[in-house]
């Protein structure tokens, strides 16, 4: 069966409401319109307006009444219609969503989810575009999950509703299209697990969200040049499976890691320094960051050059000092 | 007619006079639209409670001198807000305190020691939320009017019959959760009261510089909801007044605010200095309006309360604070493994190793000791 991205998340919604009473979903345009990108397409009129609802236009608001609901008995899954749209909801996530767990010493834990739809490369004007991922893993207590495709966008929204704690569900919003050929229901891996999705002997390629499909597509391009590498999707930034991705770089002895976020102060460095302190003596090169520009997100007609593509992938594989930091293309080859 | 004069006339029109009041600071009795005066017996209870509670809040700020705690904010001055609020609550009914409602929580029934938990500094929260139906106390301001909100829609949705009552102060008024919160709980019927304690400072800044609301219950307007005021330093008809509206609440009334008019008598905190930007002598006018000396005088007239009652309660109440007291002066040793208990319903890896590592540091550390 052929689905998007937003069916899959639809659908898991869906399963999710239907088969636990206290699951509600609210937002900003989620009723009546079904989201901006559809997501909550029909959950109201399946299950009515006390289960699926829209709100006063108020992240804050959404995000702080969901924290008394699911001190109550809710399991709430909110909306943020778009990354940048969540920073006024940052004081709740952090300063309570966050935190409840651990001040109150386990009497409340928040079994809530926050969809957050966010990243670029869909054309969108300024604020729209956001990799916001580092703010919320920088912060004890989150989960935080970003789903690649299809059907990990089903299996692990629907094991995000079930945690008892609360998760920042990423979505990549520009795979929000995408199909792939799955049957739902299913379950995937568990959430909080990296997979590899391209196994390969050279290069440890780290990615989520979108990137990942990027970081695919270099790994296909690669072959034409020699080279095979091993593409692995994290899946869940907080917490990290670290083994299973020094696993990796311990067999390939080299790594990228690819976010869409700006690289200075990004997931990526945490992944650099956290593999080189595990796998330091398998190394052969310095783990290095493919990331945005260290620039505020750009308009719509200048993002190509921000977005790490299938070329600064490809490119950073080549600066991994295959020859003693001689960079050329035989030099390349001649590693294996 | 100019649209500017359209305003002022506006303005005026909006019924908020003066706060509501049935005992008048000088001990009489007074009256107030909707509000009846409780019964003797009722009265003595208020009294009892108000003398407890004011025992209290000197205790703990004496025990902040001591070192004893980290810091206080006191409530001296405030206990008739907080005793009579607290005591409109019903035992199913959820309240959502700040961190100057340490004699709101005595007064729910928590522990002491349980309740000083976050000044005290042994932990963040100190009592069980669900047991007491009282949230942790919230330090960033407003925040917690979103959760009760949240809490009290939850539990139209289930059928309870529950009201919330959630505190604030003047100067949380600006924070934009403070009207968020009262917009999402009028849109959605919650059944919540926002109590809002105008002591008149946001620890240095004036009322006058927070808002040009007239009173703080005309931002009520705004949103739809009723907006009310009440005299702050009468326990009196602040239990009345909050009982009502949370009797409303309950039965499908919807929100309300409350704007208690009252005075902070101390400082900021234990660290602040009030000297610093509260004119001399202002502070002592409202000794005038001390919320246990009308309710004593009200009663002593009525023949209520005699010497011998009086003694009484004040030494169950020295008997409270002492008791507290000693409580408190006992050394609490909060143990570090537990830091890390508490983050998610499982540790994480990294939070095991983060353990395993303090615990060799602690290990080591006590080697080295003499």
């Amino acid at each position: 069966m052929s689905v998007t991205m937003a069916e899959a998340l639809n659908r898991a919604l869906h399963d999710a409401m239907a088969e636990d009473d206290t699951v509600l979903v609210f937002g900003e345009d989620v009723g009546q319109l079904g989201g901006v990108f559809r997501v909550t397409d029909g959950l109201t009129a399946d299950f009515g307006e006390q289960r699926c609802f829209d709100t006063p236009l108020a992240e804050s608001g959404i995000v702080g009444t969901a924290v008394g609901m699911a001190m109550h008995g809710f399991r709430p899954v909110v909306e943020m219609q778009f990354d940048a749209f969540a920073y006024p909801a940052f004081e709740q996530i952090t300063s309570h969503v966050a935190k409840l767990r651990n001040r109150t010493r386990s009497c409340l834990s928040l079994p809530l989810v926050i969809r957050i739809p966010y990243g670029g490369g869909i054309g969108g004007v300024e604020h729209h575009s956001d990799s916001s991922e580092a703010y919320y893993v920088h912060t004890p207590g989150l989960t935080v999950l970003v789903p690649a495709g299809a059907a990990d966008a089903y299996s692990m929204l629907r094991e995000a509703i079930e945690m008892p704690d609360p998760v920042v569900f990423f979505e990549p919003k520009r795979r929000y299209w995408a199909k792939a050929d799955v049957e739902l229901p299913l379950r995937t891996e568990p959430a909080t697990r990296a997979v590899v999705r391209r196994p390969g002997a050279d290069v440890t390629v780290i990615a989520y969200g979108a990137m990942v499909d990027t970081a695919l597509e270099a790994a296909a391009a690669g072959v034409s040049e020699g080279l095979d590498l091993e593409v692995v999707d994290l899946r869940s930034l907080s917490p990290f499976d670290a083994e299973t991705v020094a696993e990796s770089v311990r067999r390939t002895g080299r790594a990228i890691v690819v976010h869409e976020a700006s690289t200075f102060g990004g997931f990526g460095a945490e992944v650099a320094a956290r593999l080189t302190e595990m796998c330091f003596h398998h190394l052969e090169a310095p783990i290095l960051r493919v990331g945005g520009l260290d620039i505020p997100y750009p308009p719509p007609m200048l993002e190509e050059y921000h977005l790490p593509s299938v070329d600064r992938i490809l490119d950073a594989v080549d600066a991994l000092q295959w020859d003693d930091g001689a960079v050329t293309e035989p030099a390349r080859g001649a590693a294996r | 007619m100019a649209l500017t004069t359209h305003l002022a006339g506006l303005l005026e029109v909006v019924p908020f006079g003066e706060p509501a009041c049935l005992i008048a600071p000088d001990g009489s009795a007074s009256k107030a639209e909707g509000l009846e005066m409780p019964g003797d017996g009722e009265l003595i209870e208020l009294y009892r409670r108000l003398v407890t509670a004011r025992r209290f809040d000197r205790l703990a700020t004496t025990l902040t001198r001591q070192g004893r705690l980290a810091v206080y904010p006191s409530a001296d001055g405030q206990e008739a807000c907080q005793v009579g609020a607290v005591l409109a609550l019903g035992p199913q009914d959820w309240m959502f305190p700040t961190y100057r409602e340490t004699v709101a929580l005595v007064t729910r029934g928590i522990p002491a020691v349980e309740a000083l938990s976050l000044l005290r500094g042994d932990w963040h929260c100190g009592y069980d939320p669900v047991k007491w139906r009282t949230a942790p106390q919230c330090t960033p301001l407003a925040t917690q009017a979103l959760h009760a909100v949240g809490l009290g829609f939850a539990a139209r949705l289930k059928g309870e019959v529950t009201a919330v009552l959630v505190f604030l102060g003047d100067g949380a008024t600006s924070e934009g959760d403070a009207n968020i919160a009262m917009n999402f709980a009028a849109v959605y019927d919650v059944p919540v009261v926002f109590f809002i304690q105008n002591n008149q400072y946001a620890i240095s800044v004036p009322l006058s510089k927070q808002t040009r609301s007239p009173t703080l219950a005309h931002r009520a307007l705004g949103y739809g909801i009723g907006g009310y005021r009440v005299d702050g330093n009468d326990v009196v008809a602040v239990r009345e007044m909050v009982s009502q509206l949370l009797d409303e609440a309950r039965n499908g009334g919807g929100p309300a605010v409350v704007e208690a008019v009252t005075y902070r008598m101390e400082a900021h905190t234990n660290a602040d200095d009030a000297g610093r930007y509260r004119p001399a002598g202002e502070a002592r006018s409202w000794v005038e309006r001390d919320p246990l000396a009308r309710i004593e005088a009200y009663l002593t007239g009525r023949g209520v309360l005699d010497q011998a009652l009086r003694d009484d309660i004040a030494a169950a109440a020295a008997r409270f604070a002492s008791s507290v007291r000693e409580t408190l002066n006992t050394d609490v040793v909060p143990d570090p493994a537990s830091l890390f208990d508490h983050v998610y319903s499982r540790p994480t890896p990294l939070l095991v190793a983060e353990a395993a590592l303090l615990a060799e540091e602690i290990g080591l550390a006590g080697e080295e000791a003499p």
